[in-house]
């Protein structure tokens, strides 16, 4: 008995050690190293000190955390707009679509995704500038009588960040969606339920886990954008990850960096925690 | 609930037609359900039934006729308005809630009162026999206990109609037996008109006031179990309810309702027309014989008084108590007869390959005339 | 509190992680650092290809090139510790401060370099301005300017930095949120920021006002551009109709639309200088001395000043130089406006994270 326990536990350990290595070294180890430059104060050249100075100046300078609430707020609003107008295409896909309509339209979902993020949004950044196309339509049509422009603003960020997360709504709400009966639905037509009364206490139930994870990816992944809000944005778009990416690159400020990039992991993981508690959600229910 | 008194009954359809582009699943479909009785329809797999009972849900439209629930058309009425409730083939409950609140959903739905709901879904709890279940999550159900659920929150509505789409095919045999009987127990404790959806006959025969025999989009039949098992109006319900042996033939000779025919095996026997067709001499007959109307015997003279007699061996015995049965091959053309034993011990001791006769009268061997239509039984 | 070197406790662990990290890169992509190659940091456009090509003929070894800029170059050097190049190419300014801070470069060997090659005054100006400890750490390579880029029929009349935020040109303005940006308003408004570069706190006073200026001017601006073809395009759509950038980006222009050009501001435009330095852990310093000497050869270097637009430190490459080109800077430049060109002095440490709190602010408030 002794001698088979040790013997799986060394299979276990054969057949994990890619994933332990892979955490240790490229997650976990530069996390500690992140951790201990964050930790530190510049005092004289290559002389430094251990102080709270750099998580301090978040706090104390208006700049950052404005800038970090800014971009967090915009991160939740792109998150609802993602799922407010992902959810009827997501039904639409799982539920009524059938056959060939069905994966070409989950196909066209993707298809944004076969270019690079820098295309994407170069893509929008075509349209909306001012002697853009949108702008040319507008004028031709009459609608405005001259150029219009609809880049640099948030509606232009906003715009760019709902598209860019789409697929990561749509794909875990039609996989939830999905595994949803129809017979269900239709029970509860036959027993009195109104399309919103089922709405709210059927399918919103059921397609809750996806809809957990799904707004979990897009709000992470538009905290971290960077090209998108840089790049739509212009002149009064102050991203979070701009701000990490300006202390290390342009600033050899790698305390600072390093003291905001975990401050981004530790606030970012509060606000999603306390998603979850105002929503009465769990996460280990998104995996299953 | 202010029912039309003039309406004698809950259900009526009228040559109720549903097409999916050019295929016609429900076919030109008349039938009446009175008020607090136990319909049924049988049917084999894909015959149209599943999209009958839609339509009278109302989750289908039919592409012409029409549907009427105590006396008021259903046309255009969207299934949360229709005074009726289905329990769904694979009962569809609701897993994101307890028990209790499935059975409360639809009382819920109308607005009813707090204190109304508990009561009520109390009261149909203890009468489903699941007095305790109410807190329970679906999933900790048995399936014969999900079964009782999914009809309770039907029934706490109280509809004038409950449909049921064959609810008991997911469960085991056993089960199945003693759900039958608690089922129409139930129906006949509440008074709520059934109408029951089943392609197993046994169920139907077993549990209803009325069996509709449905195939390939049409009613062969409506009629109460005993019409349907003793005197069916076409081929095709002859075959589709109970056993029988069956032959192909042609008349020889047609003398008013008798009939003396040849089977393609070259047998030579006495028959009874029966359904709607008229036979002609000469033309081609689909015979039914029940097992149970075969007189059995070991010596030929007993049998002298049977306008059909055949003589043969036993190829086989089928032993289950009291529905024991006998294969025996016809020593002339070499046709497979099943046979049921009497239950009087005289043929305990039968053996395989012993020489039996057998005799069964002309009223008993039911000649129909052939369409084709039975085949697909 | 305790202070430690960077010698320190910490470094132990990461040094031991980096060499761990090292050996695993090296594993992966083995053979990428042999020593016929040499591995070049620097700006697009200052090693085309027919001088690589060229360059291998003479001396059989290969050139891979990696583009940058000069705080990519700095951050680039420091993750690594001054390894994986043989060769960058900072602005003179900015070696002797890195230096300082990270030592991420070597001292340069002069007797190797042909200095015969070198304008005098350029040579001398680099080699002191980049000196550390009495050592030298660059030696100049390919110089310009940054000033403003005018659409002469649009807006003509501009003239200095500041024209940029008159009212008349609303949203039709572009220019880079970086510290030349910073440092150019500061001349147009009359400052020297140069002589404060050592006195931090009137330092802070210039930036102030320039921050405050630059708020009122959000207005104006388009966008800031960061990559130069963004700003070339915006120009070229009529988007944008003055921007301060590059000389180079100006006369490219010029090229395709004959009312754009490079115009010097009135304060003076700001002159840098892109030079040669060699990374601490460079490998192949042989090869990086015949790289400086081969392309300091006035043909090659009028071979660069084709590709890159700019001139360079190499004495008499202007004899080869495309005329279109010399034109178009003498246009630019009229004798009184190259010596009012302000060359960047050596950036002492700290300004940056001034500076950088100056541009965030600026890019975080409201425009109005
Ligand atoms: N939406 C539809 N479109 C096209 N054909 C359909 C549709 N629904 C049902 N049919 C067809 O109609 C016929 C009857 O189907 P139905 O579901 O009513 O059968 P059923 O009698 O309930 O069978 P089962 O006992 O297997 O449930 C089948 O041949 C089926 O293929
Ligand atoms: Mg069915």
């Amino acid at each position: 008995m002794e001698r088979v326990s040790a013997g799986t536990k060394l299979t276990v350990l054969v057949l994990f050690a890619p994933f332990i290595l892979w955490m240790l070294l490229l997650v976990i180890l530069p996390h500690i190293d992140l951790l201990t430059i964050s930790l530190r104060e510049r005092v004289a050249p290559r002389v430094y000190e251990f102080s709270f100075k750099n998580y301090m100046e978040f706090f104390v300078e208006p700049l950052y955390w404005r800038t970090f609430a800014r971009t967090a707020i915009m991160s939740i609003l792109a998150t609802v707009l993602t799922l407010i107008i992902g959810f009827p295409i997501s039904y639409y896909i799982a539920k009524i679509a059938r056959g060939r309509l069905k994966s070409s339209l989950f196909l066209l979902c993707m298809l944004p995704f076969w270019v690079s993020e820098l295309v994407r949004t170069f893509g929008w950044m075509i349209l909306l500038r001012e002697s853009g196309i949108i702008s040319g339509v507008l004028q031709w049509l009459g609608l405005a009588d001259g150029p219009v422009e609809m880049l640099y603003n948030d509606a232009a960020i906003m715009v760019g960040l709902v598209y860019t997360s789409m697929l990561f709504m749509v794909v875990p709400l039609v996989s939830t969606l999905d595994s949803l009966d129809d017979g269900l639905i239709e029970a509860a037509y036959d027993l009195g339920g109104s399309t919103i009364a089922i709405l709210r206490e059927i399918v919103i139930p059921h397609a809750m886990p996806g809809i957990v994870s799904g707004c979990i990816v897009v709000f992470m992944l538009t905290l971290g954008n960077y090209l998108t809000p840089t790049l739509l944005g212009g002149k009064d778009s102050l991203w979070f990850t701009e701000q990490i990416y300006n202390q290390f690159i342009t600033r050899f400020n790698w305390e600072q960096g390093s003291a905001f990039g975990f401050l981004l992991l530790l606030l970012s993981s509060a606000i999603i925690w306390t998603g979850l508690r105002l929503t009465r959600q769990r996460l280990q229910d998104t995996i299953k | 609930m202010n029912a039309d008194a003039s309406a004698a009954f809950d259900l009526e359809v009228e040559s109720v037609v549903k097409k999916f582009a050019a295929f016609t699943a429900v076919d030109e479909v008349s039938f009446t359900v009175p008020k607090g009785s136990f319909f049924s329809i049988l049917g084999p797999s894909g015959c149209g039934k599943t999209t009958l009972m839609r339509m009278i849900a109302g989750f289908l439209e039919p592409t012409s006729g029409d549907l009427r629930i105590k006396g008021r058309s259903m046309l255009g009425v969207p299934p949360n308005r229709r005074p009726v409730n289905m329990v769904f083939q694979h009962l569809a409950l609701f897993p994101m809630m307890s028990v209790a609140e499935n059975v409360a959903y639809g009382l819920r739905r109308r607005g009813a009162g707090r204190a109304e709901i508990e009561e009520k879904v109390a009261a149909m709890l203890a009468r489903v026999g699941l007095p305790d279940a109410g807190e329970k999550r679906i999933d900790q159900l048995s399936g014969g206990q999900k079964q009782r659920i999914a009809i309770a929150r039907c029934l706490v509505l109280e509809p004038d109609l409950l449909l049921l789409d064959e609810p008991l095919g997911a469960l085991d045999l056993k089960l199945r037996e003693q759900m039958k009987v608690e089922l129409k127990q139930l129906q006949a404790d509440v008074g709520t008109t059934f109408v029951y959806i089943t392609h197993d006959q046994s169920e139907a025969l077993v549990m209803s006031d009325q069996v509709a025999v449905m195939n390939a989009g049409r009613f062969e039949q409506v009629g109460n179990p005993q019409a349907l098992y003793y005197r069916p109006e076409t081929a095709f319900v002859a075959g589709f309810v109970g056993d029988s042996n069956r032959w192909i033939g042609a008349a020889v000779a047609v003398d008013g309702r008798g009939i003396k025919l040849a089977t393609d095996d070259g047998l030579v026997l006495y028959g009874t027309a029966a359904g709607r067709g008229q036979v002609q001499s000469g033309g081609s007959l689909d015979v039914f014989v029940r097992p149970e109307s075969i007189a059995i015997s070991r010596s030929g003279k007993d049998m002298e008084s049977w306008h059909n007699r055949v003589q043969g061996k036993v190829k086989n015995l089928l032993f289950n108590g009291a529905n024991s049965r006998a294969v025996v091959i016809d020593d002339k053309t070499g046709f497979e007869l099943i046979v049921a034993l009497p239950q009087t011990g005289e043929f305990a001791d039968l053996q395989r390959g012993e020489t039996v006769h057998l005799g069964w009268s002309a009223e008993q061997t039911l000649c129909f005339v052939h369409d084709g239509a039975a085949e697909a039984a | 509190m305790f202070k430690y070197k960077q010698e320190g406790r910490i470094v132990m662990i990461k040094s031991t992680l980096k060499v761990l990290a090292g050996t695993a890169i090296v594993a992966l992509f083995a053979g990428n650092a042999q020593a016929d190659t040499l591995r070049l940091l620097t700006w697009g456009g200052y090693a085309p290809d027919e001088v690589i090509a060229l360059f291998k003929k003479e001396t059989g070894i290969d050139v891979k090139v990696t583009k940058s800029n000069n705080e990519d170059m700095i951050s680039k050097l420091r993750a690594t510790g001054g390894s994986g190049f043989d060769l960058a190419q900072p602005s003179q300014d900015r070696i002797a401060g890195a230096q300082r801070e990270y030592g991420i470069y070597k001292p340069l060997d002069l007797s190797k370099i042909n200095k015969a090659q070198f304008i005098d005054s350029m040579f001398k100006s680099t080699t002191s301005q980049s000196m550390v400890d009495g050592k030298v750490y660059g030696v100049p390579h390919v110089w310009g300017t940054s000033g403003l880029i005018v659409d002469k029929s649009k807006a003509g009349w501009v003239k200095d930095y500041t024209d940029l935020c008159d009212p008349k040109l609303k949203g039709k303005v572009s220019y880079r949120l970086k510290r030349p940006t910073l440092i150019g308003f500061a001349f147009a408004m009359g400052m020297d920021p140069f002589a404060a570069y050592n006195d931090k706190a009137k330092y802070a006073e210039i930036l102030s006002k320039v921050e405050k200026k630059l708020i009122s001017c959000k207005g104006n601006v388009k966008a800031y551009w960061s990559g130069g073809d963004q700003l070339l395009n915006l120009v070229r759509s009529g988007e944008v109709v003055a921007a301060m950038a590059w000389d180079t980006g100006g006369w490219k222009l010029n090229n395709e639309m004959k009312s754009v050009t490079f115009v010097a501001p009135k304060s003076g435009a700001l002159g840098w200088i892109d030079s040669f330095a060699l990374p601490a852990r460079g490998k192949n310093d042989e090869a990086a001395y015949k790289w400086i000497n081969f392309v300091m050869q006035p043909k090659i270097a009028a071979m660069i000043t084709k590709a890159a637009g700019n001139f360079t430190a190499s004495k008499g490459a202007d004899n080869y130089v495309d005329a279109r080109l010399k034109a178009q800077f003498q246009e630019s430049f009229p004798q009184e406006a190259i010596d009012n060109i302000k060359w960047y002095p050596p950036v002492p440490a700290g300004l940056e994270e001034m500076e950088g709190k100056v541009l965030d602010r600026i890019k975080a408030a409201k425009s109005n």
